[in-house]
């Protein structure tokens, strides 16, 4: 057997998922979408070991202070490894502005696995290990600080943990949502069928952040963060299931006409069984693909609402309430570095749309 | 055509009725009435309640009557040019809103047409030369667009030209005009800042519908009948245009429908970055200050604007397609 027919058998032979997989990996931007999500996936559940300092730690020597250059020669120019100046507060008096200078003679070079704040592991058990740092009193802020003194980087890792969290659990709630309402009206269809249209059809007349507004301006102000992380997931998936109630239904529209469908009914089978066994299977890839498109849309509408201020609230830090900082304009001309959360909004929602995009070519494997 | 267009508007109605229910909700939402607001702003600034007074105005407002009636007696007077009374301004809801609504109308219109007319050449372009470098290009610029939300790109621009530029893009006239009557300087001035706020909201669906048409007229390019045309010696300038591409706007139109309302989404965040006096910042306020009323109207006009919005590119689809003009709505 030579090399081509190899190839061809294993074709043959492979199973649908592997030839989703394979078609997927000739996607390139898809790959590239699937590496920036699981590294962001990867620095969310690990940001406390990942971040320098602690979210809410305030470092008062350093107010608003811009992003620390990371410097690898010093003044002699001899190679180091890498390190960074201390830095001193300096008043103008003239325009009473502030700036920081670099102190060239302190020298704090970055070490790895450094001793620092000391936080509680996914609530297990307390530690202080962080993966970078330098020694006190320096300060190594790659993002600057914000108007507390806290490290922005840091903010952005448990930020971006906060937003990518809102994303699943929404989508989650849709999914069920959208399965158990497109389900009842693709299999019954009749008058439940009618309703549900009619449902979907004015909640999509409605323009989401206008409407997200409303139901999160009526969230009592003396909720809990953690309340409030949950009404405001609620609310997105609220009306983030239409999208797959409408597919699951046209999916099952299709195909509960289909010849397998009525074997398993003269065979006896029960409407719970066709469903879950026979019909779901058949599209469960299209499922996977509508979830993903849709979940970047879950995370801008909690970042929109975030940084309208009504949407999830200190102390929760969302990649939003990061934003709500840089709302006014003479502060962004100030500290342009309270901008950097919007590069991580952008990153998760462009890297979602690719997967998404990858994965609805793939999951035809035979159309082609 | 005639019974098509009056089908489609009968079957409007009830939707029109569940939005005034939904909107009716998110007024009666927030804890408490706006009289229990009033009377504990009231009693915060030192001033004694009068309880006959309060009973007097729970019942003129008609605050002591079942919910179901309460929402009659609302969409009655709604139905009447009534939407009741704000609070925080202490003025008729009418007064307030209707120069902002008709801006953030202006502005919807403006971005569908500035995302057509961009749309439009772009994604032939791409769709008649795929693969070329500029088809790449324009392929990652559109997927940034479409990934960068409004808001953000609206930040993003005002700190860029706050910075470099030395100038301020908020608003949407220039402070002489601010306060001034109507007149036709004050139109012009109007779209000299206009293309700002159109530009920002635009951008991500001109990228989107770049994919939409790119996406259609492959898939029409491909058919045989392009083929044939082609076999039969029609300039390719005129085959492209006047079949394929013909078929590959059907979406453009079609998809008013869910256009409308993210571009209304779309256009209330930036306004609140941009500080735009349409209906967006004054709709937060009111919301914030559960000023309900105000709010309330706010979001059933923006929903009943986008219920036009749809029986409009609906009437429009039908008048373009003949199919959809002789009742097989399915099969498209």
């Amino acid at each position: 057997m030579n090399a081509d027919q190899a190839k061809l058998q294993k074709y043959l032979n492979a199973s649908t998922r592997q030839l989703i997989w394979w078609r997927f990996q000739k996607h390139a931007l898809a790959m590239i979408g699937l590496v920036a999500i699981s590294g962001l996936y990867f620095s969310a559940i690990f940001c406390e070991i990942l971040a320098p300092y602690s979210k809410d730690y305030r470092h008062l020597e350093a107010i608003y202070g811009p992003p620390t250059r990371v410097h690898i020669f010093d003044d002699k120019g001899t190679i180091r490894r890498p390190f960074v100046y201390g830095r001193t507060l300096e008043c103008d008096v003239e325009d009473q502005s502030m700036c920081y200078l670099e102190q060239r003679d302190l020298i704090y070079p970055i070490r790895l696995f450094v001793r620092g704040d000391s936080y509680w592991f996914w609530g297990l058990f307390e530690t202080d290990l962080h993966l970078f740092g330098v020694d006190k009193p320096g300060g190594v802020f790659i993002f600057g600080t914000d108007r507390m003194g806290r490290d922005l980087f840091s903010r952005c890792l448990y930020g971006s943990r906060i937003s990518l969290s809102v994303g699943m659990v929404g989508v989650f709630m849709s999914l069920v949502l959208g399965l158990v309402l497109g389900g009842i009206s693709g299999y019954t269809g009749g008058w439940p069928d009618g309703l549900i249209q009619r449902i979907i059809e004015v909640i999509r007349c409605f323009p989401s952040i206008p409407l997200w507004m409303g139901l999160s301006a009526a969230m009592p102000p003396h909720w809990p963060a953690l309340k409030v992380y949950f009404a405001i997931t609620i609310m997105l998936s609220l009306i983030g299931w239409t999208d797959l109630a409408r597919m699951v239904r046209g999916k099952l529209f299709a195909l509960r006409e289909e010849e397998f469908v009525l074997a398993a009914r003269f065979a006896g089978a029960g409407h719970a069984r066709i469903i879950f066994r026979h019909l779901l299977p058949a599209f469960t890839s299209h499922i996977i693909v509508t979830v993903t498109l849709a979940i970047p849309g879950m995370i801008l509408g909690e970042t929109a609402l975030s940084f309208l201020g009504i949407g999830l609230r200190p102390p929760i830090t969302s990649l939003g309430v990061l934003l709500k900082e840089a709302q006014n304009v003479t502060t962004i001309a100030l500290y342009p570095w309270l901008l950097i959360p919007v590069c991580f909004v952008i990153a998760i929602v462009l890297s979602f749309n690719f997967v998404g995009d990858g994965l609805r070519d793939a999951v035809d494997p035979y159309a082609r | 055509m005639l019974a098509y267009i009056i089908r489609r508007i009968l079957t409007m109605i009830p939707t029109l009725v569940a939005i005034s229910i939904i909107s009716f909700a998110i007024i009666q939402l927030p804890p408490g009435d706006f009289l229990s607001n009033y009377t504990a702003q009231l009693e915060a600034s030192g001033e004694s309640v009068d309880q006959s007074e309060l009973a007097a105005l729970r019942h003129r407002f008609g605050l002591d009557e079942p919910i179901y009636i309460q929402y009659l007696k609302w969409a009655w007077n709604f139905i009447h040019g009534d939407f009741g009374h704000s609070f925080e301004w202490n003025k008729p809801v009418r007064d307030l809103i209707g120069e902002r609504l008709a801006l953030t109308v202006t502005i919807s219109v403006c971005t569908l047409l500035f995302t057509w007319v961009f749309s439009l050449p772009i994604g032939i372009y791409s769709a008649v030369r795929q693969y070329s470098w500029l088809d790449y290009v324009l392929t990652v610029v559109g997927f940034i667009g479409l990934a960068t939300p409004n808001f953000l790109f609206a930040l993003v621009l005002l700190w860029f030209s706050y910075a470099y530029l030395g100038m301020s893009i908020g608003g949407l006239f220039s402070p002489e005009f601010v306060e001034a009557p109507w007149s036709l300087a004050k139109l012009l001035d109007l779209f000299t800042h206009l293309w700002i706020p159109v530009l920002i909201v635009g951008t991500a669906h001109t990228a989107k519908f770049i994919r939409i048409i790119r996406g259609n007229l492959l898939d029409e390019l491909r058919k045989p009948y392009v083929t044939t045309a082609r076999a039969k010696g029609l300039g390719e300038t005129r085959l492209i245009l006047k079949y394929p591409v013909r078929v590959a706007i059907n979406p453009l139109v079609s998809t008013i429908g869910w256009t409308l309302p993210e571009l209304v989404s779309g256009i209330a965040i930036t306004a609140v970055v941009l500080n735009l006096p349409t209906t967006g910042p004054l709709l937060l306020s009111a919301l914030l200050s559960q000023d309900m009323h105000l709010a309330g109207t706010f979001i059933m006009f923006l929903s009943a604007l986008t219920v036009v919005g749809t029986l409009i590119s609906d009437i429009l689809l039908a008048w373009v397609d003949p199919r959809i003009r002789f009742g097989a709505r399915e099969g498209i």
